[in-house]
């Protein structure tokens, strides 16, 4: 069978709108009106997927291409994301506002180290075998 | 000719944004590269470009969409919407390591709920010294310091004046926008080089954008962990803000 780059891309969508569908559900199950971990979900399910596929080697070099491009325009997009930030809004909300958020993010920093440590048995690291990076397009391995 | 050129911008809004990202990211790194010797990465110095067309964007329109809301800008709020935001967020998870995740599991889902509470806390303590003495204004505004979008949920179910909600807004607009920014400096003294100690910050600090933005500027391979974990943060505030937290809240502060 031919390999397409699309297949890859419509992997991911697949994944994407599955875990979109199941956050709403969640929501609506909680009475809430919000999308429950939508995202998480879909990345939960794209790491199973995937681990599944590369075992049945199932998984051509030309669909990862398809999924690496889109991580691959992860950070543009997240510059794309910033440009389009309340920014004024934020900072017209006063002392009071901006008070709330920076106390909040320093309360939070704070705790960062004192949570890493809880159930810490060894140093992780990332393996070179993890593949991604802000230059180079996610070796296809 | 110049309206040619601008009907042409319009027209692709989404090609521009593409073309413009480019432009920016290239000045950034160049930046990186030539003035700071790479000690402030690249992308850190492109999102805060972003914020700063964003800001101007707002105070020039008066809108709420940063730059996006300028006439031949529009492409920007595609591409950086939340459709193409999250799934470029979820093909980060390709490169993200199962075992990490499951040997973090319960650390993350434990930082979850002591970010939301945390943060609400934090949002419920600023509030009272500014004088807000009612249970409804201080849960609004505890909510949205957790994030802008519990915040409205919050005060809209509970009945908030508007004035207290646009507030709850902009106090996780703040903790959204800082954390963008901040991330890349304060990385180093809080241990966040790992994928575990990405998964707590995602749960910790809740803000998509904000962990997103923050942790791709630090190191783009820990983007994965921070996210899946941050992405839950929002549906557990809409869950505990307007029931539990302000059930508390309520029982102190009557």
């Amino acid at each position: 069978m031919k390999s397409l780059v699309i297949y890859g891309v419509s992997l991911l969508a697949l994944c994407m709108l599955t875990g979109a569908f199941i956050g709403d559900l969640l929501g609506s199950i909680l009475g809430i009106e919000a999308n429950v971990g939508g995202v998480g979900i879909a990345m939960l399910i794209l790491v199973l997927a995937v681990d599944h596929l590369k075992k049945k080697k199932k998984l051509t070099v030309k669909s990862q291409e398809g999924v690496a491009f889109w991580s691959a325009m992860y950070i543009p997009i997240v510059i794309a994301m910033a440009a389009q930030q309340n920014v004024f809004g934020a900072i017209d909300g006063g002392p009071l506002a901006i008070l709330a958020g920076v106390a909040a993010v320093f309360v939070s920093w704070a705790l960062v180290p004192l949570l890493s440590k809880i159930g810490k048995e060894k140093q992780n690291t990332i393996g070179d075998e993890l593949i991604g990076g802000s230059d180079h397009v996610r070796d296809a391995k | 000719m110049f309206e040619m050129l601008s009907d042409v911008f319009k027209e692709n809004g989404l090609i521009l944004s593409f073309a413009l990202v480019g432009v920016v990211m290239y000045f950034s790194y160049l930046f990186s590269d030539k003035l700071t010797k790479g000690r402030l990465h690249g992308s850190a110095i492109a999102i805060i470009v972003g914020l700063i067309l964003a800001y101007i964007g707002g105070v020039t329109t008066g809108g709420e969409k940063g730059l996006s809301d300028i006439g031949i800008f529009t492409g920007i709020g595609l591409m950086g919407g939340g459709m193409l935001r999250d799934f470029a967020i979820v093909a980060t998870a390709f490169g993200a390591n199962i075992e990490e995740i499951k040997k973090a599991g319960f650390t993350g889902v434990l930082s979850l709920f002591l970010g939301v509470v945390v943060s609400f806390v934090v949002g419920v303590a600023i509030a009272l010294a500014f004088g807000y003495t009612d249970a409804v204004s201080l849960t609004t505004i505890g909510a949205g310091t957790a994030t802008y979008i519990v915040g409205p949920v919050t005060g809209t179910a509970l009945g908030a004046s508007s004035e207290v909600i646009t507030l709850s807004i902009a106090a996780g607009l703040v903790k959204s926008i800082l954390t963008m920014i901040g991330t890349p400096f304060i990385a180093k003294y809080i241990g966040l080089d790992n994928p575990r100690s990405a998964i707590v910050y995602g749960g910790l600090m809740g803000t998509t954008s904000g962990v997103a933005g923050g942790l791709a500027a630090t190191d783009p391979k820990l983007v994965p962990y921070g996210a899946m974990t941050a992405t839950f943060y929002t549906g557990l505030g809409c869950l505990m803000a307007p029931s539990i937290l302000f059930i508390i809240t309520r029982s102190i502060f009557g």
